[in-house]
């Protein structure tokens, strides 16, 4: 049952996401920023968003952190790359109610595509917060936050 | 016959009887040991962070609460009386365990953080001027650390830093030169709780003493697993946490050289520190009851008791001698694990294991063999300064800690487990 269960977690694309991260790097022409950090355990990532005609043009990210936050941070930026602010904000919400619920959310497979792949995660509560700092961290870069995100 | 009473006098026998240290016997003393975690058998390798509770202490905490509850030092009653000669039995246990010279010289605290905290607003706010300095070293827990940044912010002192070297041992040559005279203070810890370096404390205070500065020794790390002997050491004040010596959360003790603790300003104000109060002026009580505002832990300290009673059954020397076999065993099972590096490789060491694995987050590590039932810890450690030392910063470090109770049959467990987890990041 527990393999089971880490199966769920460590799924094949979190593994991949997790060693090989994509759009890990900077934005030079970014408009806006945030930084996000998470106390317990240390995991710390910068967001970089381009918004161009009013949607998110490029977004690419930077840090240290385990297989989940950075798998769940490259996931994110294919997930809201060309959305505009209030789709990617919409997504947030679908994320976190996915992570926080499990199978109680009512979010479908078809609204979440790849991002799907994170389901396993709400079995492993003090995992959450692994997976949701990139999420906080792009919120507050939309609202042009400029303060860092703490998951504490 | 209770189960504490048949394992209490059970065992001493034993001891006589069989020749060596019969582990089996110690884990049948901590019954949180025997079940399953997920379906497979409880794998305990977090001892530093606190340790697993014998039924002994377990079962001193409950009689006091079923029996004994008083307030101390205030009732005439029977309860009040017998719960004060508890609460006092206690507190001599603790100067047995140290070799205090005087019973005076234990402060009960809630642990070592706040027996650090407390020496640093008394002691220190009173000996500590501006352009004074306080020396500490890069192995440092927070808890060692944080009190004195405080101190040096309330007083314009300066926190110096002694370095420690690639293998995790203090480097006395730097120590020593930093010890200047505008030195105030030593304040170093006996064992590191993520390198488990045992450091040279009878070596330092020498330098230290020389120079006439005062050594506080954080013994949280080393009490569960060295003999300790506070005149041996020599230092001035020693801290310690009941909970990572068998004993309950809660509860700690803070050591003092009499005449120091005689001369310190109270920590905190209220009832039971005072001899007398009038709106005028109020007149302190003696240590340790300076020290003691406010009714104090009783079942904390009476548990402590009982823990010191049963490392004293076990024998200090004996449950070191048995970690030393197991760590031996561990520090060679963990070099033939591929792609890890230990960190901390102190010639005298504790079982205190940290490492890193190759492409693998400490934190993935510990959900994975979590889920093998093997309970280890990942993150700093609160000690950020350290893991910025080994360049582990970004991803801090996975530790496993041995107790008393530890065996290699747990070490098996946990490389088995560090198996699993390259398989699923392989």
């Amino acid at each position: 049952m527990s393999d089971f269960e880490l199966r769920d977690l460590y799924q094949e694309v979190v593994i991949d996401h997790g060693k090989r991260p994509r759009n890990f790097r900077e934005l030079p022409d970014a408009t806006c920023t945030a930084e996000g950090f998470n106390p317990l355990c240390g995991d710390q990532l910068r967001i970089y968003i381009k918004l161009a005609d009013g949607v998110i043009a490029d977004i690419a990210f930077q840090g240290a952190g385990c297989a989940i936050s950075q798998a769940s941070a490259s996931l994110m930026t294919l997930a809201v790359k060309g959305k505009t602010p209030q789709e990617a904000h919409a997504l947030f919400v679908r994320v976190h109610t996915l992570l926080t619920e499990g199978p109680n959310a009512q979010v479908t497979a078809a609204e979440l595509g790849k991002l799907a792949v994170l389901s396993g995660v709400w079995e492993f509560p003090v995992r959450v917060k692994c997976a949701t700092l990139a999420w906080h961290t792009l919120r507050s870069a939309l609202e042009g936050g400029g303060s860092q995100v703490s998951t504490e | 016959m209770s189960d504490l009473e048949s394992s209490l006098q059970v065992l001493p026998e034993q001891l006589d009887l069989a020749p060596g240290y019969d582990v089996e016997r110690v884990r049948r003393m901590f019954p949180i040991l025997a079940q399953q975690i997920y379906g497979k058998p409880l794998i305990y390798l977090d001892s530093a962070a606190t340790s697993q509770k014998p039924l002994a202490v377990i079962e001193t905490m409950s009689r006091f609460f079923l029996q004994e509850n008083a307030n101390v030092h205030r009732g005439v009653h029977y309860l009040s009386v017998r719960a004060t000669e508890e609460y006092e039995k206690a507190r001599a246990k603790v100067q047995g365990f140290l070799n205090a010279e005087h019973v005076e010289e234990i402060v009960f605290v809630r642990g070592t953080t706040e027996a650090i905290n407390l020496v640093a607003q008394t002691y220190g706010k009173t000996q500590v001027r501006a352009g004074d300095e306080v020396l500490i070293s890069v192995m440092e827990h927070h808890s060692n650390i944080v009190p004195w940044q405080m101190l040096c912010e309330q007083t314009g002192a300066r926190l110096r830093v002694a370095p420690i070297d690639d293998a995790g041992e203090l480097r006395l040559d730097e120590l020593e030169r930093l010890i200047g005279p505008r030195t105030r203070l030593v304040a170093v810890t006996h064992v590191s709780n993520v390198l488990g370096t045992i450091n040279p404390i009878r070596r330092i205070v020498e330098l230290a003493h020389a120079r006439g500065v005062r050594v506080l020794v954080d013994g949280a790390q080393a009490a569960p697993h060295l003999k300790v002997d506070v005149r041996a050491l020599g230092c001035d004040f020693y801290a310690l946490s009941g909970h990572k010596m068998y004993g309950p959360t809660g509860i700690g003790v803070l050591y003092g050289r009499h005449e120091l603790l005689e001369s310190m300003p109270p920590y905190q104000g209220g009832g039971d520190m005072i001899l007398s109060v009038t709106f005028e002026k109020t007149i302190y009580n003696k240590p340790p009851y300076k020290f003691e505002a406010g009714t104090p832990n009783m079942a904390g300290a009476i548990g402590l008791g009982a823990a010191v009673d049963f490392l004293d059954l076990l024998g200090p020397a004996a449950i070191a001698a048995h970690e030393q076999t197991v760590q031996a065993y561990a520090l060679k099972a963990l070099a033939a694990v591929p792609g890890l590096r230990l960190i901390g490789t102190a010639a005298q060491k504790v079982g205190v294991l940290s490492f890193v694995l190759d492409g693998i987050h400490p934190h993935d590590i510990g959900t994975i063999l979590d889920r093998e039932g093997i309970a280890i810890r990942t993150g700093h450690h609160c000690a950020q300064p350290l893991m910025n030392r080994f360049g582990v910063a970004a991803t801090a470090t996975a530790r496993a800690s041995l107790g008393c109770y530890s065996t290699e049959r747990d070490i098996d467990a946990l490389v088995a487990g560090l198996g699993k987890v390259q398989e699923v990041f392989r």
